[in-house]
């Protein structure tokens, strides 16, 4: 292959990606402009403009846009914490003293996630509402832990799998009890594999709506109920819509953009890695 | 990400059992391996159990929360009402219509994206961070912007788009409800197909694709023979995990068109949703929980099946 060849190539391969990524991300790329114009502005289709930080401003001052954003953010860490709370001690069971049964647990977890959440929807509303948790942030950091618990069992079993077991046999004949092990060995050892679990969590229960809409309407309402209020006729005040969207939606992004190839695994269930 | 993994269930296999030192370290092994996956388990037990218990318990009961002094067992009634209610074949087909599109789109937008981007270019990384960003925008963001801002038949991008070409502005969602919803939802869902395959690919050995070049394999038959069967796995995995969402996709009906105009948009989630938190009618809404079950499943075995021969004749190989 000739060197102009390969050159020629190379530029219609940059070209030809390269507009299909911003095709891609133009809506987002628009919502991100279009967040820093006046409403007036947002009408005219323009690129070219004074970007003012005036409907941020609104947003703060309009809305209990704060209130919503601590309730996403108290949501996702709960359901973190409770999750790696949960996945960690079985997934140690699972990778460091596998039985005959281990593989089945694994798959039966999994296919726990097969079920279609609007089938358990009435139930789970109505034992909601009758023990008090409905739009409480507790009654969604819990249906947000069940769900996402096979996942974050998964992920750490994956990680835990790879710890050389010789390690933690030797801290066991040594002495140390099982919490020991976990705390001072596994952990620090799994680290990277564990915040990755952390991170996927945090992700997917911001962004989780089916169950923040049916099961929270204003005091534990999360931003994804937050901006579906926006639904109409509001949504037509497209700076407003747009820089809210953009407050809930960039930190997590950066987080995914950091995090892309881990997330692979956890999404995959350590098929894809 | 290095290391490609051909068995079914990866880690497992790797996780060898322990070979315990004494008989009595080996008991208090067993014994801290029930104790410490019970949370996990029971948690797990009581979700998958009772809720679904209890829909089925709904589902053969008269319970509307408006009228809660009549209720009572009856039978099938519900399964009957709830089978010629108008509204319910259509979601149907509108939940397996959605489903199917857009899995279509994404897995073969995926693979040739993915194909596209396993070679070099100006710029690689920061495009490849513009194509997964969708799959990072929460559901109800992405469809407000997307009805709002760019399918609004008079204010918006296309419609403007559309003036300039001197051509006659769409109603998207008016006119063409469930292409703009399977619109949406594959650009939601593209950029995970992508993600997936984009980093199968880049697992594939680069001795192979040597091998096969010098023995003279052009484009088209490396990504026939070599690039697809390598694929398939990860292809699997996409499916499998982007219909589990996509069957119970609902905010982004609810955000945008709330099911219509008519059933157009209605499907199985929505409808549930409508006859439950909307009518109050617990026991139809149960039904088509059911139903949404037996769907799930359905679709699962018929997925589980196809996935595990094609994976069966991989690991022959």
């Amino acid at each position: 292959m000739s060197v102009a060849h390969s050159r020629l190539r190379y530029g219609i391969t940059t070209a030809v990606a390269w507009s299909l990524a911003i095709l891609v991300f133009f809506p987002i790329f628009w919502m991100m402009i279009t967040a820093f114009k006046t409403e007036e502005q947002a009408y005219q289709l323009s690129v070219i403009f004074q970007p003012t930080l005036q409907s941020f401003r609104e947003v703060f001052a309009r809305s209990d846009y704060l209130s919503f954003a601590g309730n996403s953010i108290a949501i996702s860490l709960g359901v973190t914490v409770l999750s790696l709370l949960l996945a960690i001690p079985a997934a140690y069971s699972m990778a460091f003293f596998p039985g005959p049964r281990t593989q089945k647990i694994l798959l039966w977890m999994m296919s726990t996630k097969m079920m279609p959440s609007v089938g358990v929807l009435l139930p789970v509303y109505l034992l909601w509402k009758n023990s008090g948790l409905l739009d409480t942030v507790s009654g969604l950091i819990i249906i947000y832990t069940l769900i996402n618990l096979p996942i974050a069992v998964w992920m750490a079993f994956t990680y835990f799998c790879e710890v050389p077991k010789e390690i933690l046999e030797a801290a066991r004949i040594d002495g140390a009890n099982t919490w020991q092990e976990i705390i001072h060995l596994l952990l620090p050892m799994s680290l990277p594999g564990l915040a990755s679990t952390g991170l996927l969590l945090l992700i997917l229960s911001w962004n989780e709506a089916f169950w923040s809409i049916n099961l929270s309407s204003s005091h534990a309402a999360p931003l994804t109920v937050f901006i579906a209020s926006y639904s109409s006729p509001e949504g037509l005040f497209w700076a407003k819509l747009s820089a809210a969207s953009l407050l809930a939606v960039a930190p997590i992004m950066v987080l995914g953009w950091l995090a892309q190839k881990q997330l692979v695994r956890g999404l995959t269930f350590g098929a894809v890695k | 990400m290095n290391s490609p993994t051909r068995e079914a269930v990866p880690a497992v296999e790797s996780g060898q059992p322990h070979v315990a030192d004494t008989a009595g370290s080996a008991r208090k092994s067993v014994w801290a391996q029930r104790w410490l996956l019970s949370p996990a388990v029971l948690s797990l037990l009581l979700w998958s159990v009772v809720p679904l218990l209890m829909t089925i318990y709904f589902s053969v009961t008269r319970y509307n929360l408006l009228s809660p002094d009549e209720s009572g067992f009856v039978g099938l009634d519900n399964y009957r009402f709830l089978w010629s209610d108008p509204s319910f074949l259509p979601s149907i087909f509108n939940t397996l219509l959605l489903t199917g599109a857009v899995l279509l789109i994404s897995v073969v937008g995926g693979v040739l994206l993915a194909v596209l981007f396993d070679q070099e270019f100006f710029g690689r990384g920061i495009a490849r961070l513009l194509v997964i960003a969708p799959f990072f925008v929460m559901p109800t963001v992405s469809a407000l912007i997307w009805k709002n801002m760019l399918l609004h038949p008079v204010y918006g991008l296309l419609a403007a788009a559309m003036h300039a070409l001197g051509l006659q502005p769409i109603d998207w969602l008016g006119q063409y409800p469930m292409f703009s919803i399977i619109m949406i939802v594959s650009w939601q869902w593209l950029p995970f197909a992508f993600l997936i395959l984009l980093t199968a690919i880049q697992s594939l050995d680069p001795e192979q694709k040597e091998a096969a070049q010098i023995d003279g394999a052009g484009p088209f038959s490396m990504f026939f023979y070599i690039v697809l069967p390598h694929l398939k796995r990860a292809i699997g995995v996409v499916v499998m995990i982007e219909t589990i969402f996509l069957l119970s996709i609902f905010a982004e009906i609810y955000t945008t068109t709330a099911g219509g105009p008519g059933t157009a948009t209605t499907t199985l989630s929505f409808l549930i949703y409508s006859m439950g938190l909307q009518q109050f009618d617990v026991g139809m809404a149960s039904t088509g929980g059911i139903l949404a079950v037996v769907l799930a499943n359905i679709v699962s075995v018929f997925l589980v099946r196809m996935l595990a021969s094609n994976l069966k004749g991989e690991n022959e190989q």
